[in-house]
């Protein structure tokens, strides 16, 4: 085997001076009190915020909890072809399907049931993947906390969308042509309007 | 590296018997078939000779194959750092008597690999000092990797059958006559982390004997496995070593694709390095943060974490997750990343290096430091790479292997990096590796980004990957492709291979066998940090508790990849 470019870094004897420590305690100190002021002056870089009232922001594709998409008429877009469920790694969705009455051709098919198990979902997103119908994808809600094991098994109506599909706080989905995601750095924020973190749990 | 003749040729010289050590035509690495009755002569003869000097040890896993004649293999990956040639042997045994003999005389390596697959699979290893379940409790009945072990079933485990080494039990005097004291690190301890115990015998403060017990987040990653389809496996990879799983993704996609015989295009193998190389720096990061943290050293833990929340920052927006980032796909990635992409690395070449440096200014040339890590945990060259060891912990004692060099895969070829290696062999030298090594990675992004090419980032062929949405959408025929895939998972050719790549803490292995349906036979991980952590009650002794605890974080043992 041929040696490799290397780099040696062994450790090296320490210089006189650095054998005393006082010197080596006001560099030390020197370092971070310029920590200790950028932050609490310029506060540039700061990555921890003040959670609840402030929160982080996160890419359009970080995979939080799922939305079922509806039509135009508010019905699922979903078909209940069972994709997603195969696909699905945590074995956490299950489906059940009946035919749809309102549908204008014979044998389309909708969810009669349709839950997702939250607790043991892995959030991989490959539901979203699997999906021929844009009918699950997910949205970038990651603070979940439930009381029960049972509460966090989620059927239609908690996952069916609520409101326009700009007003959702869209996550992990698919999309076309140019990435939607961006990065920004310094570590992003958002304010929360305070009677929101009131309302949330931690707040009160 | 020599030819597969020259290595028969070199076998042949002591064993000329075709019964004995037959060579195994084709696959991925040179083969051979060996009888059990000659498998430590030979495997003395493979490390002694110098033709072949196969000094390390990689991997000792069992396969079954109930439906042969000899149900179950022992298979056996060697490496030499001097050749930098590797080959396999595979031991066959009946079912009635799984027996064969163990190589832990010839290499120390196989101390907890045998007895991994002696718990999962049930091979007994005659003459392995202290052969007894690993991952598994005591009390578990049944080997869970037999293909006709049934992962339904519930076993009830007591109090009362924990595992104890049978010396903490034996009452021992100093030679004051006072009773020594058996004491437990862990399993949950601050400096453990992760959930491993530890049980050590101290004389005054000293100890004098250690065993180390694993297996607390064991959730048989492996079998697993088996019951899916050959992308599902992909969000279980990351949470082996969940410091960095965008590697171990990586490594999985690379050893499938080796069997099925595709390569990523070039844009998707850039995005791989990029960020492989960004989850280095991160795991590294926590390594030497919680390092430093356990030996009291609490500021330069938070500012190494200011950078991790930055780099997660990039990766997050790539993945669309900061710690199981499920990217990597079989054949690419999932997505391409977002339009401002380079801006966000950019400024992470920036800002990782002053904090890197404001950590240096405090820890490097620090004499309590210096004082608490030089000397501690001090293991020889020979002896590491006897024990296994991969990756900066092997290249602190002087080793310069690096799997990105001596087998280049993706590209590493074309990037201009060092290695770098230090000769201490302690904790110190560890901890200096592993900050050059932040910094040559760092080199890595800067270059792959540079000459990051466009294109598409997932191989067109619909045997393997997903079509593109708008065409599912809008076209019957990648609709049935996706269909297809998506139901009954890609076929991957019938064979096996052993693909291994460079992860934070060393050679990270995936051994798959396929059969060719659209499920794995059989995925054994190498993680590198069993290996690693195995000579761990070994170095103990002659040291103290708060060596032990300054040791075990210079290792970087991360229990999701150890327990599997
Ligand atoms: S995100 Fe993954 S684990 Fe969760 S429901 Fe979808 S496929 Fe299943
Ligand atoms: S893949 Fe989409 S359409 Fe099919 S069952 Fe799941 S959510 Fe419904």
């Amino acid at each position: 085997m041929n040696t490799p470019d290397v780099v040696v870094c062994d450790a090296k004897p320490l210089r006189f001076l650095q054998r005393f420590y006082l010197i080596e305690v006001f560099k030390g100190l020197a370092v971070t009190l310029r920590h200790f002021l950028g932050n609490l002056f310029a506060r540039k870089y700061t990555v921890t915020v003040e959670w609840p009232e402030v929160k982080r922001e996160y890419s359009e594709r970080l995979r939080g909890r799922h939305i079922l998409l509806t039509r135009d008429d508010g019905s699922p877009r979903c078909v209940a072809c069972y994709m997603c469920e195969t696909a699905c790694p945590a074995e956490c969705i299950y489906i059940e399907a009946e035919e749809d009455p309102s549908s204008t051709v014979e044998w389309e098919k909708r969810p009669r049931v349709f839950t997702i198990d939250l607790l043991r979902c892995v959030y991989c997103g490959f539901c979203v993947d699997a999906c021929p119908k844009e009918a699950i994808i997910m949205s970038r809600t990651h603070e979940m906390a439930f009381v029960t094991r049972g509460e966090a098994i989620v059927g239609l109506p908690e996952l069916l969308q609520k409101g326009p599909v700009a007003k959702l706080d869209l996550g992990y989905r698919p999309y076309f042509g140019a990435p939607r995601s961006h990065i920004s750095l310094p570590v992003p924020v958002r304010s929360v309007a305070p009677e929101i973190a009131e309302g949330s749990p931690v707040g009160r | 590296m020599g030819t597969r003749e020259q290595r028969l040729a070199a076998i042949r010289k002591s064993f000329p018997d075709e019964a004995l050590v037959a060579e195994v035509p084709g696959g991925d690495l040179q083969t051979f078939r060996v009888d059990r009755k000659v498998l430590v002569d030979l495997a003395r003869h493979l490390k002694d000779d110098p033709d072949l000097d196969f000094k390390l040890l990689l991997d000792v896993c069992g396969v079954d194959y109930p439906e042969r004649a000899e149900r179950f293999e022992s298979v056996y990956h060697l490496s030499s750092l001097t050749h930098g040639h590797r080959i396999r042997l595979k031991v066959p045994m009946p079912a009635d008597a799984p027996v064969v003999p163990s190589v832990y005389p010839v290499w120390r390596s196989a101390d907890w690999f045998e007895r991994e697959a002696f718990d999962l699979m049930g091979i007994l290893f005659s003459g392995h000092p202290n052969l007894k379940r690993i991952l598994c409790h005591p009390a578990f009945q049944g080997h869970a990797l037999r293909k006709d072990y049934d992962p339904g079933q519930r076993w009830l485990l007591r109090e009362g059958e924990q595992d104890e080494p049978v010396w903490a039990r034996a009452v021992q005097e100093d030679e004051d006559h006072f009773e020594t004291q058996v004491l437990n690190l862990g399993p949950s301890h601050p400096a453990s982390h992760g959930t491993l115990r530890t049980v050590v015998r101290l004389d005054g403060e000293v100890i004098t004997q250690a065993e180390t017990e694993i297996g607390y987040l064991h959730r048989c990653f492996e079998k697993m496995a088996e019951s899916h389809t050959w992308n599902q496996v992909i969000p279980y990879t990351d949470r082996l070593n969940y410091c960095s799983s965008m590697m171990n993704g990586v490594g999985y996609a690379l050893a499938v694709e080796k069997l099925l015989g595709v390569e990523a295009p070039p844009r998707a193998q850039s995005i791989r390095i990029i960020l492989s190389e960004l989850s280095r720096v991160m795991d590294h990061i926590v390594d030497i943060g919680a390092n430093l943290n356990d030996i009291g050293a609490m500021t330069p833990f938070l500012y190494m974490y200011e950078a991790r929340e930055e780099l997660y920052t990039v990766l997050e927006a790539c993945c669309g997750s900061r710690l199981t980032m499920s990217y990597v796909r079989v054949g690419g990635v999932s997505h391409d990343v977002p339009a401002d992409f380079g801006e966000g690395v950019r400024f992470i070449l920036k800002r990782v290096p002053q904090l890197v440096a404001d950590m240096e200014r405090l820890i490097t040339e620090n004499r309590i430091f210096r004082q608490r890590t030089e000397g501690v945990g001090k293991l020889s060259s020979e002896d590491a790479i006897d024990w296994g060891w991969t990756g900066p912990c092997l290249r602190a004692c002087g080793v310069p292997f690096d799997v990105r060099k001596s087998y280049p895969y993706m590209g590493y070829d074309q990037l201009d990096f060092k290695v770098p290696i230090a000769h201490g062999g302690d904790t110190f030298a560890r901890y200096l590796v592993r900050v050059e090594e932040i910094k040559q990675s760092l080199r890595i992004v800067e270059q792959a980004l540079e000459a990051m090419p466009p294109g598409p980032i997932i191989i067109s062929d619909h045997n393997v990957a997903l079509p593109a949405k708008e065409k599912v959408y809008t076209e019957m025929e990648s609709l049935i492709w996706h269909f297809k895939l998506v139901m009954e998972g890609m076929k991957v050719p019938a064979g096996e291979v052993y693909g291994f790549t460079e992860a934070a803490n060393g050679e990270l292995g995936y051994y798959i066998v396929s059969d060719g349906s659209g499920k794995p036979y059989r995925i054994k991980v190498r993680p590198p940090c069993f290996a690693i952590f195995q000579a761990y009650p070994h170095m103990l002794k002659g040291h103290m508790i708060p060596d032990a605890v300054a040791i075990l974080g210079s290792l970087n043992v991360i229990a999701g990849e150890l327990d599997r």
